[in-house]
């Protein structure tokens, strides 16, 4: 259905595996995860990067993957939620998603999560403001915040007492 | 046998570790061999008659699906109360965005410009944008009078009273509309096979409502359609009764292109042409004596429905019983009323009505204490609801209820006195004016007044053949914790860890009909159930030879041999009405709800006098909901409630043109983020509820209803202007203080510029 003429070979890593494909060069990153790699982890909520559920990692930066062409991919590292699975401060995250509330409907989560890990990453004791600020672009209507900050604190807290 | 109490612990949500691993399927991350994807063309005009559809040759429309309102097989409508909304529009279209005719394609990315190169041409018609111009009559644009439905309630002599008022005190507030706003947009999946029959998969709380609305408009029988709901990324209420459209629209794609099809809205397709609050106008005259008691007052109570009937009739009905608030009505008269507009239907959301006509009443009793000269927190001990008494529907509250002492701890936790001293302290200087506010309310918990004896919801609880029990309910999970919830009420019934109870997903093929999952009705109707059908489990077990007190094994055992030996192990519950309930449908009078929930609710807030933008600094969420079942859920609900309140009051504005959303985006239509919000402080009273599983009520609308009156209230106690309307944008705050600087000639600080 889709003519190949126009598309690009792209090469990107996503979660640690090689993946060489063809696309179109303005095709969303988004786009590419869900119906290409078949990664439906990341979600669609706005599609304008004003709510943060389709949220990865590239090259180490959290993105709004809605409005990455994947051109402007080309050759990175990509992360999303079925990636981080394995690694053991998300498992800590995930616990505490699960003891603390942090996940009602769960459509946020997986970008929320992602989020949560970044910050996790460049801070490792947030205050609560700036756990406040580090998810400021990921919306969640269930929860109202408090039960993932919560998640979140308790998470940083655990990965300190382990280290 | 003896186990750990499961119900009142935070057992772990059951399908939790699918949502944190983003291994959980939603409709979107679904798809079907050969499936299509299907898109909606919408009316572009307010209302009118269609001339003329015209097909741009631009396209190549022989590999299109197209259907129209001709290829309907049944009834050309969506059935739920009054059968006046069509699927498709045929000949005239009554509001913008209204659902003309529908195409489909194996390439989703055709389907926009195929959309755009449709051409309609209308003959206008003419239209009513608001509340005022559908009242005036000039214009009919629905029924004889432009009223989906009226409620009229009425208790004692409330026109003997305005003669020994002291005072009366008349007051006008006004609402605006809200978009439910969850994050997963709406969407289904249908698959039509002749002989089997049809089966849709969506995102959606009611899997009953939209089997009966195919069941009409695809002219199926019961048998022929199956109805299964994924996992749902919120809903609100906005995903009712709208999924009964979008479901339609998918099944008569997948009718006439013989393959499965899907189809899903995004952001701007879903805000704009999808349900949202009722707007409404609620307007109070009360007779008050000297002391600040209440004697008697009428009350007027108005919501915008839009262009159809939809469940206008039934948010009208809850909100005009909410509209007295939890206080004592020597008499009173309340007139309600739902109106059409030239606009897409409203419909529920999160409070259905209560979150209106109490945002009145609490806004109001503020009033009623300024002209008495007595403080708000006095007023509504005057006025406050005692168990004995009755409510504005003459229903006599049994519930050992004392509204008093929850206001009482409601203000220690707030700090309430010392912080309103400071603040009009502090007050005196700054760019900064801080204020305090209450609001105290209640929610009825499940259908209104006969609505639960004419659902007769069922539920089943079955032994399995390894020993496990698995519950089976129509009820919905869609973040509130439905699955989890009920397994721990079937849990703690039998005696077992919560992980030998699972429960089915919502499927009309599988589960009984347990009702929708709607109106704070699933822990405490729902939930009861399960413990009548998980109790009757128990004694069939017993019964057969487990003996009294069992191990868990020993359950597994005796359920596994039973399931062996005789067939199937599958209990059953039925909604029985408790006797002594009346209620008259006619006078709107008698036991409304089954129960209650209270609320007292205490925002800070902090105005700045530069930019006018309100902070919500400190908020204070004390309810009485009976037992909670699970802390962590429990108050999972209220901080959510709490955060769509803080929306619905500071934020969250939809822009009307001519019937039509103009800011349907996430963009320009802004909810509370992570760090708009402050730390919302939730307590617990739990007196419990006969009628309840294990002593619960309702929980889930209950935090929607007080915080745009609490903060309100803040807001005039931090700058002195008042404000009956709601949402209160930075914009709003201005035009209100600029109007009082014309009436009182001076404006109200010198942090103003």
């Amino acid at each position: 259905m889709s003519h190949p003429h126009g598309q690009r070979e792209i090469s990107l890593v996503v979660n640690g595996e090689a993946k060489t494909f063809r696309a179109y060069p303005m095709e969303r990153l988004l786009d590419v995860l869900r119906h290409r790699l078949g990664l439906t982890g990341a979600k669609e909520g706005c599609g304008e990067g004003e709510c943060g559920s389709c949220s990865v990692l590239m090259d180490g930066a959290l993105v709004n993957s809605c409005l990455v062409p994947v051109m402007q991919a080309q050759g990175s590292r990509i992360v999303t939620i079925e990636g981080l699975a394995q690694e053991p401060e998300l498992q800590a995250l995930q616990e505490a998603f699960l003891e603390c509330g942090g996940a009602q409907c769960g459509i946020c989560t997986p970008g929320m999560i992602l989020a949560a890990h970044h910050l996790l990453d460049k801070k490792q004791n947030p205050t609560l403001e700036n756990i406040r600020e580090g998810l400021a672009g990921n919306l969640c209507r269930c929860t109202g915040y408090s039960q993932i900050i919560e998640a979140v604190a308790a998470a940083s807290k655990r990965a300190g007492a382990t280290e | 046998m003896e186990t750990e109490r499961i119900v009142g612990t935070s057992a772990p949500r059951k399908e939790g570790r699918d949502k944190v691993t983003g291994k959980a399927v939603y409709i979107d991350d679904m798809s079907l061999p050969g499936m299509w994807y299907g898109a909606t063309l919408r009316s572009r005009v307010p209302r009118g008659k269609i001339q003329k559809i015209t097909f741009s040759p631009e396209i190549a429309w022989d590999e299109f699906v197209v259907v129209t309102a001709k290829d309907i097989l049944g009834k050309n409508c969506i059935a739920l109360i009054t059968d006046d909304q069509p699927c498709l529009a045929d000949g005239v279209v009554n509001h913008p965005e209204e659902p003309i005719l529908l195409l489909a394609h194996p390439n989703p990315h055709l389907l926009s410009k195929a959309i755009q190169a449709v051409s309609i041409e209308y003959q206008p018609l003419p239209a009513l944008f608001t509340i005022e111009e559908s009242e005036r009559q000039d214009q009919i644009i629905w029924g004889k009078d432009n009223t989906f439905k009226t409620y009229l309630v009425e208790k004692g002599d409330v026109d003997s009273v305005w003669a020994q008022a002291d005072y009366v005190v008349e007051g006008e507030y006004t609402t605006g509309a809200q978009e439910q706003l969850y994050i997963e947009n709406n969407g289904v999946i249908a698959a039509f096979d002749p002989d089997r029959g049809m089966t849709l998969w969506g995102s959606l709380q009611c899997p009953y409502y939209v089997h009966r609305a195919l069941m009409t408009l695809c002219a199926l029988p019961e048998n022929k359609i199956r109805v299964v709901q994924t996992e749902t990324g919120g809903a609100f209420g906005g995903k009712e009764e709208y999924p009964s459209m979008i479901a339609g629209h998918a099944c008569l794609l997948a009718m006439k292109a013989r393959r499965p099809v899907k189809m899903t809205y995004d952001r701007a397709e879903d805000m704009v042409a999808t349900t949202k609050r009722h707007p409404s106008r609620t307007r109070h005259r009360t007779a008050v004596r000297r002391d600040g008691k209440i004697l008697g007052g009428e009350i007027e109570f108005v919501i915008d429905g839009g262009a159809y009937t939809t469940l206008s009739p039934v948010v009208l009905s809850r909100g005009t019983i909410h509209a007295a608030g939890p206080y004592y009505w020597p008499s009173i008269r309340i007139r309600a009323k739902a109106v059409a507009t030239t606009a897409p239907p409203q419909g529920a959301f999160r409070g259905f009505g209560a979150p209106q006509s109490l945002f009145a009443i609490e806004r109001h009793m503020d009033r009623i204490a300024a002209t008495v000269g007595i403080s708000p927190e006095e007023v509504r001990r005057r006025n406050f609801l005692r168990t004995g008494e009755t409510t504005a529907t003459e229903q006599t509250i049994h519930e050992p209820i004392d509204l008093n002492r929850l206001l009482d701890r409601g203000l220690e936790l707030s700090n309430y006195h010392a912080e309103k001293q400071r603040f009009a302290r502090e007050n005196a200087s700054g760019a900064t004016r801080r204020g305090i506010g209450i609001a105290t309310f209640l929610h009825g918990a499940g259908f209104t007044g006969s609505g639960e004896r004419y659902l007769a919801s069922e539920v089943e609880v079955e032994g399995c053949a390894d020993g496990t029990v698995q519950v089976l309910a129509s009820s919905a999970e869609f973040g509130q914790g439905t699955k989890t919830v009920l397994c721990q009420v079937a849990a703690e019934t039998l005696g077992l860890p919560y992980e030998d109870v699972g429960i089915a997903q919502p499927d009309t093929g599988l589960v009984p009909n347990s009702g929708p999952t709607v109106a704070s009705r699933t822990v405490m109707v729902v939930g009861k159930l399960v413990q009548l059908a998980a109790e009757k489990l128990r004694q069939r077990l017993r019964a057969a030879g487990l003996p009294e007190k069992y191990s868990r094994d020993e359950f597994r055992n005796a359920c596994a041999k039973y399931v062996a030996e005789k067939g199937a192990l599958k209990e059953w519950a039925k909604y029985q009405a408790p006797s002594g309930i009346f209620w008259d449908d006619e006078k709107y009078r008698g036991e409304a709800y089954a129960a209650y929930s209270w609320g007292v609710y205490i925002a800070q807030v902090a105005v700045d006098l530069a930019t006018y933008s309100v902070v919500v600094e400190d908020f204070v969420a004390l309810q009485e909901v009976g037992r909670v079942l699970n802390p962590v859920l429990a108050r999972g609900q209220i901080t959510g409630g709490v955060a769509q309140g803080i929306g619905y009051a500071l934020y969250e504005k939809v822009v009307w043109e001519n019937g039509r959303m103009q800011n349907g985006q996430m963009t320009n239509y802004i909810m509370p983020t992570s760090a708009d919000l402050p730390p919302i402080r939730v307590y617990f009273e739990e007196l419990g509820n006969e009628h309840g599983a294990f002593g619960a009520k309702g929980i889930g609308e209950l935090p929607m209803d007080g915080p745009a009156p609490a903060i309100v209230n803040a807001i005039e106690n931090a700058i002195g202007v008042r404000f009956d309307s709601i949402p209160l944008l930075p914009e709003d705050i201005y035009a209100g203080v600029a109007e009082s600087f014309d009436v009182a000639g001076a404006p109200p600080s010198q942090g103003a510029r």
